[in-house]
Protein backbone atom coordinates (compact mmCIF):
# COMPACT_ATOMS: atom_id res chain seq x y z
CA UNK A 1 0.00 0.00 0.00
CA UNK A 2 1.32 3.58 -1.01
CA UNK A 3 0.90 6.59 1.24
CA UNK A 4 1.50 9.89 1.19
CA UNK A 5 2.65 11.91 4.15
CA UNK A 6 -0.39 14.51 3.75
CA UNK A 7 -2.76 11.70 4.07
CA UNK A 8 -0.76 10.26 6.60
CA UNK A 9 -3.14 10.82 9.27
CA UNK A 10 -6.20 10.23 7.63
CA UNK A 11 -6.97 6.31 8.98
CA UNK A 12 -11.00 7.06 8.05
CA UNK A 13 -10.53 7.14 4.46
CA UNK A 14 -12.68 4.72 2.42
CA UNK A 15 -9.22 2.20 1.92
CA UNK A 16 -7.89 2.73 5.05
CA UNK A 17 -11.56 2.23 7.29
CA UNK A 18 -10.22 -0.12 10.03
CA UNK A 19 -6.73 0.81 9.95
CA UNK A 20 -5.89 0.70 14.01
CA UNK A 21 -2.08 1.13 13.81
CA UNK A 22 -0.29 2.48 10.98
CA UNK A 23 4.12 3.55 10.54
CA UNK A 24 4.78 5.67 8.19
CA UNK A 25 8.93 5.76 7.20
CA UNK A 26 9.85 4.54 10.85
CA UNK A 27 13.12 4.71 11.26
CA UNK A 28 14.89 4.32 14.73
CA UNK A 29 18.78 4.50 15.03
CA UNK A 30 20.94 3.72 17.87
CA UNK A 31 24.14 5.77 17.16
CA UNK A 32 24.71 5.55 13.57
CA UNK A 33 23.14 1.82 13.17
CA UNK A 34 19.30 1.25 12.16
CA UNK A 35 17.27 -0.76 14.51
CA UNK A 36 14.61 0.03 11.60
CA UNK A 37 14.71 1.34 8.33
CA UNK A 38 12.11 2.68 6.32
CA UNK A 39 9.01 0.89 8.33
CA UNK A 40 5.49 1.36 6.50
CA UNK A 41 2.93 -0.67 8.11
CA UNK A 42 -0.66 -0.62 8.19
CA UNK A 43 -2.50 -3.06 10.83
CA UNK A 44 -5.91 -3.60 10.58
CA UNK A 45 -8.39 -3.67 13.88
CA UNK A 46 -8.58 -7.20 14.93
CA UNK A 47 -5.80 -8.67 13.21
CA UNK A 48 -3.34 -11.02 14.21
CA UNK A 49 0.00 -10.04 13.24
CA UNK A 50 3.03 -12.25 13.68
CA UNK A 51 6.52 -10.24 13.59
CA UNK A 52 9.21 -13.14 12.50
CA UNK A 53 12.79 -12.54 12.11
CA UNK A 54 16.14 -13.75 13.35
CA UNK A 55 17.66 -12.05 16.46
CA UNK A 56 18.24 -8.61 16.54
CA UNK A 57 16.30 -8.30 13.69
CA UNK A 58 14.42 -5.44 15.22
CA UNK A 59 10.91 -6.92 16.31
CA UNK A 60 11.28 -5.65 19.84
CA UNK A 61 12.23 -2.30 18.70
CA UNK A 62 9.22 -2.04 16.65
CA UNK A 63 6.68 -3.30 19.61
CA UNK A 64 8.51 -0.56 21.29
CA UNK A 65 7.91 2.28 19.73
CA UNK A 66 4.22 1.61 19.10
CA UNK A 67 4.18 1.67 22.97
CA UNK A 68 6.55 4.94 23.41
CA UNK A 69 9.25 2.62 25.07
CA UNK A 70 11.13 3.70 22.90
CA UNK A 71 11.30 6.95 19.98
CA UNK A 72 11.55 6.95 16.96
CA UNK A 73 14.26 8.72 15.08
CA UNK A 74 12.41 9.30 11.97
CA UNK A 75 8.92 8.55 10.62
CA UNK A 76 5.45 8.59 12.27
CA UNK A 77 3.24 6.14 13.91
CA UNK A 78 -0.38 6.39 14.31
CA UNK A 79 -2.39 4.37 16.97
CA UNK A 80 -5.91 4.57 16.94
CA UNK A 81 -5.66 8.07 15.30
CA UNK A 82 -3.54 9.49 17.51
CA UNK A 83 -0.45 10.83 16.18
CA UNK A 84 2.54 9.34 18.70
CA UNK A 85 5.05 12.32 18.18
CA UNK A 86 2.40 14.68 19.21
CA UNK A 87 1.54 12.93 22.83
CA UNK A 88 2.33 14.76 25.60
CA UNK A 89 3.73 13.47 28.57
CA UNK A 90 0.58 13.55 30.82
CA UNK A 91 -1.20 11.42 28.17
CA UNK A 92 1.34 8.66 27.41
CA UNK A 93 -0.20 7.19 30.04
CA UNK A 94 -3.64 6.52 28.68
CA UNK A 95 -2.05 6.03 25.77
CA UNK A 96 -0.64 3.23 27.22
CA UNK A 97 -3.90 1.91 28.67
CA UNK A 98 -4.93 0.84 25.21
CA UNK A 99 -2.45 -1.80 25.44
CA UNK A 100 -1.69 -5.43 26.84
CA UNK A 101 1.98 -6.10 27.10
CA UNK A 102 4.05 -8.85 27.63
CA UNK A 103 7.35 -8.10 27.90
CA UNK A 104 10.41 -10.82 27.10
CA UNK A 105 11.60 -10.25 30.47
CA UNK A 106 7.92 -10.84 31.74
CA UNK A 107 8.89 -7.45 33.55
CA UNK A 108 7.06 -8.61 37.12
CA UNK A 109 7.63 -6.67 39.99
CA UNK A 110 9.69 -9.30 42.26
CA UNK A 111 8.82 -8.39 45.88
CA UNK A 112 4.62 -8.00 44.75
CA UNK A 113 2.38 -10.96 45.15
CA UNK A 114 1.17 -12.47 41.72
CA UNK A 115 -2.13 -10.75 42.37
CA UNK A 116 -0.51 -7.17 42.95
CA UNK A 117 1.46 -7.42 39.97
CA UNK A 118 -1.83 -8.20 37.82
CA UNK A 119 -3.85 -5.77 39.52
CA UNK A 120 -1.72 -2.96 39.29
CA UNK A 121 -2.77 -2.22 35.55
CA UNK A 122 -6.81 -1.76 37.17
CA UNK A 123 -5.10 0.38 39.76
CA UNK A 124 -2.96 2.43 37.94
CA UNK A 125 -6.49 3.04 35.76
CA UNK A 126 -8.20 3.80 38.59
CA UNK A 127 -10.48 0.85 38.84
CA UNK A 128 -12.59 0.41 42.38
CA UNK A 129 -10.76 -2.30 44.37
CA UNK A 130 -14.49 -4.58 44.79
CA UNK A 131 -13.84 -4.86 40.53
CA UNK A 132 -10.18 -4.97 40.63
CA UNK A 133 -10.75 -8.27 42.71
CA UNK A 134 -12.96 -9.72 41.08
CA UNK A 135 -11.22 -9.19 37.67
CA UNK A 136 -7.78 -10.20 38.61
CA UNK A 137 -9.09 -13.33 40.40
CA UNK A 138 -10.87 -14.16 36.90
CA UNK A 139 -8.05 -13.57 34.37
CA UNK A 140 -5.52 -15.83 37.38
CA UNK A 141 -7.64 -18.29 37.09
CA UNK A 142 -8.01 -18.27 33.50
CA UNK A 143 -4.28 -18.68 33.09
CA UNK A 144 -4.13 -21.37 35.88
CA UNK A 145 -2.53 -19.03 38.64
CA UNK A 146 -5.60 -18.45 40.90
CA UNK A 147 -3.96 -20.89 43.40
CA UNK A 148 -0.34 -19.11 43.31
CA UNK A 149 -1.99 -15.45 43.85
CA UNK A 150 -0.16 -14.99 46.92
CA UNK A 151 3.15 -16.55 45.29
CA UNK A 152 6.05 -13.42 44.75
CA UNK A 153 7.29 -13.67 41.06
CA UNK A 154 10.97 -15.44 41.95
CA UNK A 155 9.43 -18.46 43.35
CA UNK A 156 7.38 -18.90 40.24
CA UNK A 157 8.64 -21.50 37.24
CA UNK A 158 9.48 -19.34 33.76
CA UNK A 159 6.13 -20.62 32.50
CA UNK A 160 4.35 -19.73 35.86
CA UNK A 161 5.86 -16.48 35.26
CA UNK A 162 5.06 -16.33 31.81
CA UNK A 163 1.32 -16.34 32.53
CA UNK A 164 1.28 -13.83 34.97
CA UNK A 165 3.23 -11.63 32.61
CA UNK A 166 0.17 -12.34 29.61
CA UNK A 167 -2.87 -12.18 32.85
CA UNK A 168 -1.48 -8.60 33.44
CA UNK A 169 -1.36 -8.14 29.50
CA UNK A 170 -4.81 -8.89 29.26
CA UNK A 171 -6.80 -8.02 32.50
CA UNK A 172 -7.47 -4.42 31.18
CA UNK A 173 -8.93 -5.29 28.39
CA UNK A 174 -6.74 -3.89 26.28
CA UNK A 175 -7.78 -3.17 21.98
CA UNK A 176 -4.00 -3.47 20.90
CA UNK A 177 -1.87 -7.06 22.38
CA UNK A 178 1.75 -6.58 22.00
CA UNK A 179 3.76 -9.97 23.28
CA UNK A 180 7.32 -9.73 22.82
CA UNK A 181 8.71 -13.45 22.34
CA UNK A 182 5.77 -14.81 24.60
CA UNK A 183 6.38 -18.76 24.31
CA UNK A 184 10.26 -17.78 24.68
CA UNK A 185 10.83 -19.59 27.63
CA UNK A 186 8.40 -21.73 27.16
CA UNK A 187 8.03 -25.72 26.81
CA UNK A 188 5.00 -26.68 24.16
CA UNK A 189 2.32 -27.43 26.42
CA UNK A 190 2.85 -23.76 27.87
CA UNK A 191 3.43 -22.06 24.63
CA UNK A 192 0.34 -23.47 23.20
CA UNK A 193 -1.95 -22.57 26.44
CA UNK A 194 -0.29 -18.81 26.21
CA UNK A 195 -1.38 -19.23 22.36
CA UNK A 196 -4.72 -20.30 23.41
CA UNK A 197 -5.62 -17.58 25.55
CA UNK A 198 -4.09 -14.51 23.15
CA UNK A 199 -6.49 -16.46 20.38
CA UNK A 200 -9.25 -15.98 23.11
CA UNK A 201 -8.82 -11.64 22.91
CA UNK A 202 -7.97 -11.95 19.14
CA UNK A 203 -11.97 -13.44 18.64
CA UNK A 204 -13.34 -10.87 21.12
CA UNK A 205 -11.91 -8.44 18.54
CA UNK A 206 -8.21 -7.34 20.22
CA UNK A 207 -5.58 -6.66 17.53
CA UNK A 208 -2.99 -9.01 18.75
CA UNK A 209 0.91 -8.53 17.48
CA UNK A 210 3.35 -11.40 18.24
CA UNK A 211 7.03 -10.89 17.83
CA UNK A 212 8.86 -14.22 17.70
CA UNK A 213 11.30 -16.20 16.12
CA UNK A 214 9.14 -19.55 16.34
CA UNK A 215 7.13 -19.45 13.65
CA UNK A 216 6.81 -22.75 13.11
CA UNK A 217 4.72 -22.75 16.39
CA UNK A 218 2.60 -19.95 15.53
CA UNK A 219 1.93 -20.61 12.44
CA UNK A 220 0.51 -24.09 13.72
CA UNK A 221 -1.85 -22.58 16.08
CA UNK A 222 -2.89 -19.39 14.62
CA UNK A 223 -4.38 -17.61 11.16
CA UNK A 224 -2.86 -14.17 10.83
CA UNK A 225 -0.24 -12.08 8.74
CA UNK A 226 3.51 -12.19 8.97
CA UNK A 227 5.47 -9.66 9.10
CA UNK A 228 8.93 -11.22 8.64
CA UNK A 229 12.50 -8.34 9.64
CA UNK A 230 15.36 -8.53 8.63
CA UNK A 231 17.80 -5.72 9.60
CA UNK A 232 15.15 -3.61 10.17
CA UNK A 233 13.14 -3.64 7.63
CA UNK A 234 10.36 -5.72 6.13
CA UNK A 235 11.09 -8.30 3.49
CA UNK A 236 7.80 -9.43 3.08
CA UNK A 237 4.04 -9.78 4.72
CA UNK A 238 2.53 -12.83 4.12
CA UNK A 239 -0.92 -14.15 5.04
CA UNK A 240 -0.84 -17.46 6.78
CA UNK A 241 -3.96 -19.98 6.21
CA UNK B 1 -6.20 8.15 48.89
CA UNK B 2 -6.73 4.84 50.83
CA UNK B 3 -5.15 2.86 48.12
CA UNK B 4 -2.08 5.06 48.39
CA UNK B 5 -2.06 4.77 51.97
CA UNK B 6 -1.84 0.91 52.35
CA UNK B 7 0.87 0.99 49.29
CA UNK B 8 3.10 3.75 51.63
CA UNK B 9 2.56 1.57 54.98
CA UNK B 10 2.85 -1.58 52.36
CA UNK B 11 6.51 -0.23 51.33
CA UNK B 12 7.70 0.55 55.21
CA UNK B 13 6.80 -2.83 56.36
CA UNK B 14 8.94 -3.65 53.35
CA UNK B 15 11.84 -1.33 54.08
CA UNK B 16 11.51 -1.12 57.77
CA UNK B 17 15.13 -0.77 58.64
CA UNK B 18 15.40 2.32 56.42
CA UNK B 19 11.73 4.42 57.45
CA UNK B 20 13.28 2.88 61.34
CA UNK B 21 16.30 4.84 60.66
CA UNK B 22 14.22 8.00 59.24
CA UNK B 23 11.98 8.17 61.40
CA UNK B 24 14.46 8.16 64.13
CA UNK B 25 16.42 10.69 62.72
CA UNK B 26 13.16 13.35 62.39
CA UNK B 27 12.70 12.46 65.85
CA UNK B 28 15.74 13.63 67.16
CA UNK B 29 15.71 16.56 65.34
CA UNK B 30 12.49 17.52 66.12
CA UNK B 31 13.67 16.73 69.40
CA UNK B 32 16.40 19.30 69.71
CA UNK B 33 14.03 21.76 67.85
CA UNK B 34 11.36 20.60 70.68
CA UNK B 35 13.76 21.54 73.47
CA UNK B 36 14.64 24.94 72.12
CA UNK B 37 10.85 25.81 72.19
CA UNK B 38 9.68 24.37 75.63
CA UNK B 39 13.15 26.55 76.98
CA UNK B 40 12.12 29.77 75.22
CA UNK B 41 8.63 29.28 75.74
CA UNK B 42 9.29 28.58 79.75
CA UNK B 43 12.18 31.55 80.00
CA UNK B 44 10.09 33.90 78.33
CA UNK B 45 7.04 33.19 81.03
CA UNK B 46 9.42 33.53 83.72
CA UNK B 47 11.23 36.45 82.32
CA UNK B 48 7.49 38.06 82.29
CA UNK B 49 6.97 37.20 85.63
CA UNK B 50 9.90 38.11 86.58
CA UNK B 51 8.46 41.86 85.43
CA UNK B 52 5.93 41.51 86.74
CA UNK B 53 3.55 41.62 83.96
CA UNK B 54 4.28 44.56 82.47
CA UNK B 55 5.02 46.84 85.55
CA UNK B 56 7.00 50.03 85.27
CA UNK B 57 7.79 52.74 88.04
CA UNK B 58 7.95 56.55 86.56
CA UNK B 59 10.11 57.98 89.14
CA UNK B 60 9.43 62.11 88.74
CA UNK B 61 11.82 65.01 89.36
CA UNK B 62 11.89 67.41 92.38
CA UNK B 63 10.09 69.98 90.95
CA UNK B 64 7.07 67.75 90.66
CA UNK B 65 3.52 69.23 92.69
CA UNK B 66 0.58 67.25 92.91
CA UNK B 67 -1.60 69.92 90.53
CA UNK B 68 1.02 68.63 88.05
CA UNK B 69 -0.46 64.76 88.26
CA UNK B 70 -3.96 64.77 86.26
CA UNK B 71 -1.71 66.38 83.04
CA UNK B 72 1.01 63.68 83.71
CA UNK B 73 -1.49 60.83 83.94
CA UNK B 74 -3.65 62.24 80.56
CA UNK B 75 -0.30 62.42 79.13
CA UNK B 76 0.62 58.75 80.07
CA UNK B 77 -2.60 57.45 79.24
CA UNK B 78 -2.26 58.69 76.37
CA UNK B 79 0.72 56.63 75.46
CA UNK B 80 -0.48 53.63 75.70
CA UNK B 81 -3.35 51.40 76.92
CA UNK B 82 -2.47 51.24 80.86
CA UNK B 83 -4.01 48.87 83.18
CA UNK B 84 -3.64 50.66 86.38
CA UNK B 85 -1.58 53.65 87.59
CA UNK B 86 -0.99 53.96 91.30
CA UNK B 87 0.78 57.57 92.23
CA UNK B 88 2.94 56.70 95.71
CA UNK B 89 4.15 60.62 96.63
CA UNK B 90 7.85 60.50 98.69
CA UNK B 91 5.90 60.58 101.83
CA UNK B 92 4.21 57.20 101.05
CA UNK B 93 7.54 55.94 99.53
CA UNK B 94 9.82 56.99 102.74
CA UNK B 95 7.13 55.14 105.49
CA UNK B 96 6.55 52.21 103.17
CA UNK B 97 10.15 51.57 103.42
CA UNK B 98 10.69 52.65 107.09
CA UNK B 99 7.91 50.12 108.02
CA UNK B 100 9.98 47.36 105.92
CA UNK B 101 12.84 48.22 106.92
CA UNK B 102 12.24 48.75 110.76
CA UNK B 103 13.63 45.56 111.95
CA UNK B 104 16.60 45.43 110.88
CA UNK B 105 18.01 49.40 110.93
CA UNK B 106 17.20 52.62 112.26
CA UNK B 107 19.27 54.40 109.58
CA UNK B 108 16.50 55.89 107.99
CA UNK B 109 14.86 57.08 111.01
CA UNK B 110 18.00 59.33 111.07
CA UNK B 111 17.56 61.03 107.71
CA UNK B 112 16.68 64.93 108.15
CA UNK B 113 15.60 64.83 104.93
CA UNK B 114 13.52 62.43 102.63
CA UNK B 115 16.32 61.36 99.47
CA UNK B 116 13.14 59.57 97.52
CA UNK B 117 11.14 61.14 94.45
CA UNK B 118 7.35 60.87 93.70
CA UNK B 119 6.51 58.11 91.76
CA UNK B 120 3.87 56.08 89.69
CA UNK B 121 3.64 53.16 89.46
CA UNK B 122 1.89 51.91 86.38
CA UNK B 123 0.58 48.55 84.79
CA UNK B 124 0.63 48.03 81.10
CA UNK B 125 -2.88 46.33 79.87
CA UNK B 126 -1.24 44.69 76.63
CA UNK B 127 2.10 44.14 75.87
CA UNK B 128 3.41 40.59 74.48
CA UNK B 129 7.02 41.13 75.47
CA UNK B 130 10.02 42.73 77.65
CA UNK B 131 10.80 44.48 74.65
CA UNK B 132 7.16 46.50 74.21
CA UNK B 133 7.52 47.74 77.94
CA UNK B 134 11.27 49.22 77.22
CA UNK B 135 9.68 51.10 74.18
CA UNK B 136 6.85 52.34 75.99
CA UNK B 137 8.92 53.02 79.25
CA UNK B 138 10.91 54.98 76.89
CA UNK B 139 8.13 57.17 75.58
CA UNK B 140 7.35 58.25 78.91
CA UNK B 141 10.88 59.14 79.81
CA UNK B 142 10.15 61.84 77.23
CA UNK B 143 7.71 63.48 79.36
CA UNK B 144 9.28 66.46 80.70
CA UNK B 145 8.46 66.23 84.38
CA UNK B 146 9.97 62.56 84.32
CA UNK B 147 13.50 61.66 85.66
CA UNK B 148 13.52 57.90 85.42
CA UNK B 149 11.75 55.44 84.27
CA UNK B 150 12.22 51.97 86.08
CA UNK B 151 11.28 48.64 84.38
CA UNK B 152 14.15 46.30 85.14
CA UNK B 153 16.22 47.53 82.18
CA UNK B 154 19.52 46.74 84.58
CA UNK B 155 20.03 43.19 84.97
CA UNK B 156 17.02 41.41 83.19
CA UNK B 157 18.08 43.86 80.61
CA UNK B 158 21.52 42.36 80.53
CA UNK B 159 19.90 38.80 80.87
CA UNK B 160 17.80 39.58 78.04
CA UNK B 161 20.78 40.28 76.01
CA UNK B 162 22.31 36.90 76.75
CA UNK B 163 18.55 34.91 76.44
CA UNK B 164 18.46 36.53 72.92
CA UNK B 165 22.09 35.75 72.04
CA UNK B 166 20.90 32.26 72.90
CA UNK B 167 17.69 32.24 70.89
CA UNK B 168 20.13 32.97 67.36
CA UNK B 169 22.02 29.98 68.39
CA UNK B 170 19.07 27.68 69.15
CA UNK B 171 17.22 28.85 65.82
CA UNK B 172 20.78 28.64 63.84
CA UNK B 173 21.01 24.79 65.78
CA UNK B 174 17.12 24.30 64.58
CA UNK B 175 18.43 25.28 60.75
CA UNK B 176 21.11 23.23 60.96
CA UNK B 177 18.82 20.21 62.26
CA UNK B 178 16.10 20.65 59.88
CA UNK B 179 18.36 20.39 56.93
CA UNK B 180 20.12 17.27 58.31
CA UNK B 181 16.42 16.21 59.23
CA UNK B 182 15.43 17.09 54.97
CA UNK B 183 18.83 15.27 53.55
CA UNK B 184 18.43 12.26 55.50
CA UNK B 185 14.55 11.95 54.42
CA UNK B 186 15.53 13.08 51.19
CA UNK B 187 17.81 9.91 50.82
CA UNK B 188 15.33 7.83 52.34
CA UNK B 189 13.38 8.46 49.57
CA UNK B 190 15.35 8.20 46.87
CA UNK B 191 16.77 4.73 48.04
CA UNK B 192 13.22 3.69 48.50
CA UNK B 193 12.78 5.02 44.46
CA UNK B 194 16.13 2.98 43.39
CA UNK B 195 14.74 -0.06 45.58
CA UNK B 196 11.36 0.03 43.67
CA UNK B 197 12.98 0.92 40.07
CA UNK B 198 11.66 -2.01 38.31
CA UNK B 199 8.43 -1.36 40.05
CA UNK B 200 8.24 2.59 38.86
CA UNK B 201 9.22 1.11 35.32
CA UNK B 202 6.59 -1.08 35.27
CA UNK B 203 4.27 1.27 36.44
CA UNK B 204 4.86 3.48 33.88
CA UNK B 205 4.60 0.86 30.95
CA UNK B 206 0.83 -0.27 32.23
CA UNK B 207 -0.23 2.75 32.08
CA UNK B 208 0.06 4.45 35.61
CA UNK B 209 0.24 8.13 35.84
CA UNK B 210 2.78 11.14 37.47
CA UNK B 211 0.77 11.33 40.31
CA UNK B 212 -0.09 7.55 40.52
CA UNK B 213 3.65 6.50 41.50
CA UNK B 214 4.69 9.44 43.19
CA UNK B 215 1.65 9.43 45.60
CA UNK B 216 3.01 6.76 47.83
CA UNK B 217 6.56 8.25 48.16
CA UNK B 218 4.76 11.37 49.01
CA UNK B 219 2.92 9.27 51.85
CA UNK B 220 5.73 7.78 53.34
CA UNK B 221 7.35 10.78 53.36
CA UNK B 222 4.10 12.60 55.26
CA UNK B 223 3.79 9.29 57.59
CA UNK B 224 7.63 9.27 58.41
CA UNK B 225 7.98 12.74 59.26
CA UNK B 226 4.57 12.51 61.53
CA UNK B 227 5.89 9.86 63.13
CA UNK B 228 9.16 11.18 63.69
CA UNK B 229 7.47 14.57 65.15
CA UNK B 230 5.26 12.41 67.63
CA UNK B 231 8.08 9.79 68.46
CA UNK B 232 10.43 12.98 69.00
CA UNK B 233 7.71 15.07 71.02
CA UNK B 234 6.98 12.31 73.22
CA UNK B 235 10.63 11.66 74.17
CA UNK B 236 10.43 15.07 75.21
CA UNK B 237 7.26 14.45 77.16
CA UNK B 238 8.84 11.79 79.20
CA UNK B 239 12.04 13.74 79.75
CA UNK B 240 10.04 16.36 81.21
CA UNK B 241 8.01 14.73 82.87
CA UNK B 242 10.77 13.07 85.14
CA UNK B 243 13.07 15.99 84.86
CA UNK B 244 10.26 18.85 85.68
CA UNK B 245 9.47 17.83 89.50
CA UNK B 246 12.34 17.62 90.45
CA UNK B 247 12.97 21.19 89.53
CA UNK B 248 9.73 22.67 90.41
CA UNK B 249 11.01 21.19 94.22
CA UNK B 250 14.66 22.27 94.30
CA UNK B 251 13.82 25.81 92.79
CA UNK B 252 10.42 26.41 93.84
CA UNK B 253 11.70 27.81 97.21
CA UNK B 254 13.95 30.46 96.02
CA UNK B 255 12.35 32.03 92.92
CA UNK B 256 8.99 32.11 90.68
CA UNK B 257 9.82 28.65 88.37
CA UNK B 258 6.91 27.47 86.86
CA UNK B 259 8.01 24.75 84.03
CA UNK B 260 5.29 23.99 81.60
CA UNK B 261 5.09 21.85 79.06
CA UNK B 262 4.54 22.82 75.63
CA UNK B 263 1.21 24.80 74.51
CA UNK B 264 -1.22 22.93 72.65
CA UNK B 265 -0.55 25.25 69.39
CA UNK B 266 3.00 24.67 69.85
CA UNK B 267 3.12 20.78 69.26
CA UNK B 268 0.62 21.13 66.86
CA UNK B 269 3.35 23.79 65.12
CA UNK B 270 5.73 20.87 65.60
CA UNK B 271 4.07 17.96 64.32
CA UNK B 272 2.83 19.54 60.97
CA UNK B 273 6.62 21.32 60.77
CA UNK B 274 8.01 17.02 60.84
CA UNK B 275 5.17 16.63 58.62
CA UNK B 276 6.07 18.94 56.49
CA UNK B 277 9.98 18.05 56.30
CA UNK B 278 8.72 14.61 55.38
CA UNK B 279 6.96 16.04 52.44
CA UNK B 280 9.34 18.14 51.40
CA UNK B 281 12.66 16.02 51.34
CA UNK B 282 10.70 13.13 49.11
CA UNK B 283 9.06 16.30 46.94
CA UNK B 284 13.52 17.68 46.79
CA UNK B 285 14.37 13.72 45.98
CA UNK B 286 11.61 12.97 43.16
CA UNK B 287 11.82 16.51 41.57
CA UNK B 288 15.58 15.56 41.19
CA UNK B 289 14.80 12.20 40.68
CA UNK B 290 12.23 12.18 37.78
CA UNK B 291 13.93 15.58 35.72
Amino acid sequence: MTMDVNNFEDMNDTNNKNLTIRLFNVNKRYGGKFALKGINLDIEQGEFIFISGPSGAGKSTLLKVLYLAEKVSEGQILIEGMNLARISSSKLPFLRRRFGMVFQDFKLIPNRTVYENVALVLEAAGAKSSFVKKKVMQVLRTVGMDKKFKALPPTLSGGEQQRVAVARAVVGDPSIILADEPTGSLDSKSAQLILDFLMEYHKKGATVLIASHNLHLLQSTVRGRNVEISEGTINRTATML
Amino acid sequence: MTHFVKKALADIRLNRFLNLITIITISLSILVVSVFLLFFENASRVIESWNQGGRAMIYLKSDFSLDMLPDLKAKINALGDIDDMVFISKTQAIDKLKKEMSSRTTFLETLNENPLPDALEIRIKTYNSFEEVQKFAQSIKKIEIVEEVEYGQGWLGKFLKIFNLFKITGYGMCTLFFLIALFITANTVRLAFYSRKIEVEVMRLVGATETFIKAPFYVEGLLQGFFGGILGLMVLLITYLSVSSGIDQSLASYIYFDIRFLSLKIILLIIFGSTFLGWFGCYLSLKQILK
